[in-house]
């Protein structure tokens, strides 16, 4: 049995998520294996969410935006490079190969990009194999 | 009114919490008049049998500090869970791992070759490591079993309070007590002798706006004793910590490091470093960021110094 993994998708509302549903009117064929969650801009991603992502079973996580220059909200996505150029040198740190997180800009219409940027990191943790990183929440929020 | 039965005990500690109890000065009479000590390994003569000869519940508070990494540490933690009404995970290490928690960037194997081979001044022809078990002629003796993974108490047994520091300040000790002593606690799992809002609120330097265009360090360059620290490009975690502890390290002339752990509602404290400074970098193209970001000279280990068991990744990959 071949292994599927299981990448979680954090893609902004106005570019990634409008190119990805380009993808799906236009029918193309591509891996089924990023989960898709919808936030307003790339700027809203906490580190956070990718880390729980990683520790609830995630093998790999791709973060999508608009290109530099076009976030909606003029300045989010610059946020979200900055944020995730410093996030990747603590992923580094925990031993998490690179290949398993991505950051990717994908305007809304570029839905055969999408599909690109799909096909790769799934290949890509394909080869990498499960991330194993899970490790169970034995409390609850600190209060 | 009944004295207090009072326990405190160190596991992978520094002895520091123990010292922060003594530095509540005379106050430390006054926590004498309160509370019969029990069990205080770093100042008393009571041993793991006496603990084990009481009952169920018997201590009434158990203050219990240092992380669990080895054997002996974990059998204390479900040992002074059983006899103890309240368990308090005292300091920065029984609440998140603290520093020992570093250890989780490496295992057990990479940890002993340096600490027993490596090292330069380590004579070690044999190869001789300790092990759990080793038969002499007078009978077998044991070593507690290392671990690979350093944890904070509340990943073994059920913790009732947490008090963050590293150690927790003499004057919070105090307000602890008190609360203990007369009955005022919030609800259980609560973290006490903190405040609810990060260091900045209290923190008395000027603020301004915060454009970072390089990151520098105590050891090489001078801060200004006025002015906010992450704004001057040091790497302050006052935005992502609990308060409570008065600002000592801003007011000694140094940068926040993080010791009091994440502020309430917060998941991974290291996780919120990256996010709060990252956010506050004053660049656009990438090559710009890459340059300042690599005056962080280590990632991990600078935005997550205490917390790395409690985290939610919890270690490096093994």
């Amino acid at each position: 049995m071949t292994f599927e993994p299981k990448i979680v998708g954090i893609l902004c509302n106005w570019c990634s998520y409008t190119g990805a549903d380009l993808a799906g009117t236009a029918r193309i064929k591509y891996a089924p294996n990023v989960r898709v969650v919808r936030v307003m801009c790339s700027g809203r991603v906490d580190p956070t969410f990718v880390l729980k992502a990683f520790a609830e079973g995630a093998d790999g996580v791709l973060v999508a935006g608009c290109h530099p220059g076009d976030c909606h909200y003029i300045e989010g996505n610059y946020k979200t490079m900055r944020r995730m150029a410093l996030f990747k040198k603590m992923l580094a740190d925990y031993g998490i190969e690179p290949g398993r997180f991505r950051l990717e800009w994908v305007s809304a219409s570029e839905g055969d990009r999408w599909a690109k940027v799909v096909n790769q990191i799934t290949e890509e943790v394909r080869k990498l194999g499960p991330a194993k990183l899970r490790a169970p929440r034995r409390k609850k929020i600190p209060a | 009114m009944a004295k207090l039965k009072l326990a405190s005990y160190w596991a992978a500690a520094c002895g520091g919490c123990d010292v922060a109890i003594l530095d509540t000065h005379e106050k430390i009479l006054d926590i004498a008049a309160a509370a019969d000590i029990v069990f205080w390994p770093i100042a008393t003569d009571f041993k793991y049998a006496d603990v084990e000869a009481m009952p169920d519940g018997h201590i009434d508070v158990t203050l219990f500090h240092g992380a669990v990494r080895n054997s002996e540490n974990e059998h204390l933690a479900h040992l002074l869970r059983a006899k103890s009404k309240v368990l308090v995970a005292f300091g920065t290490c029984a609440h998140l791992g603290g520093i020992p928690g570093l250890a989780n960037l490496f295992d057990r194997k990479a940890i002993f070759k340096r600490v027993y081979h490596d090292t330069q001044s380590t004579v070690n022809p044999d190869g001789v490591e300790p092990q759990t078990k080793t038969q002499m002629p007078e009978g077998e003796l044991t070593l507690p079993e290392f671990y690979d993974t350093v944890m904070p108490l509340d990943h073994l047994v059920e913790v009732d309070y947490y008090v963050p520091g590293c150690p927790p300040t003499p004057k919070q000790i105090w307000a602890v007590v008190q609360a203990i002593v007369s009955g005022q606690l919030p609800p259980k799992g609560s973290v006490v002798g903190a405040s609810e809002k990060t260091q900045c609120d209290e923190c008395k330097l000027k603020k301004n706006e915060k454009k970072i265009t390089s990151f520098k360090r105590i050891a090489t360059a001078q801060p200004e004793h006025e002015t906010c620290y992450l704004e001057q490009g040091f790497l302050c975690l006052g935005p992502v910590t609990r308060g409570g502890c008065d600002t000592r390290c801003q007011l000694s002339g140094v940068a926040c490091r993080g010791c009091y752990g994440p502020p309430p509602g917060v998941l991974d404290q290291g996780a919120k470093a990256v996010s709060a400074i990252a956010s506050v970098i004053e660049a656009k193209d990438e090559a710009e960021i890459g340059r300042i970001l690599a005056e962080i000279p280590d990632a991990l280990r600078s935005l997550n110094r205490f917390g790395i068991p409690a985290s939610l990744l919890r270690r490096k990959t093994l």
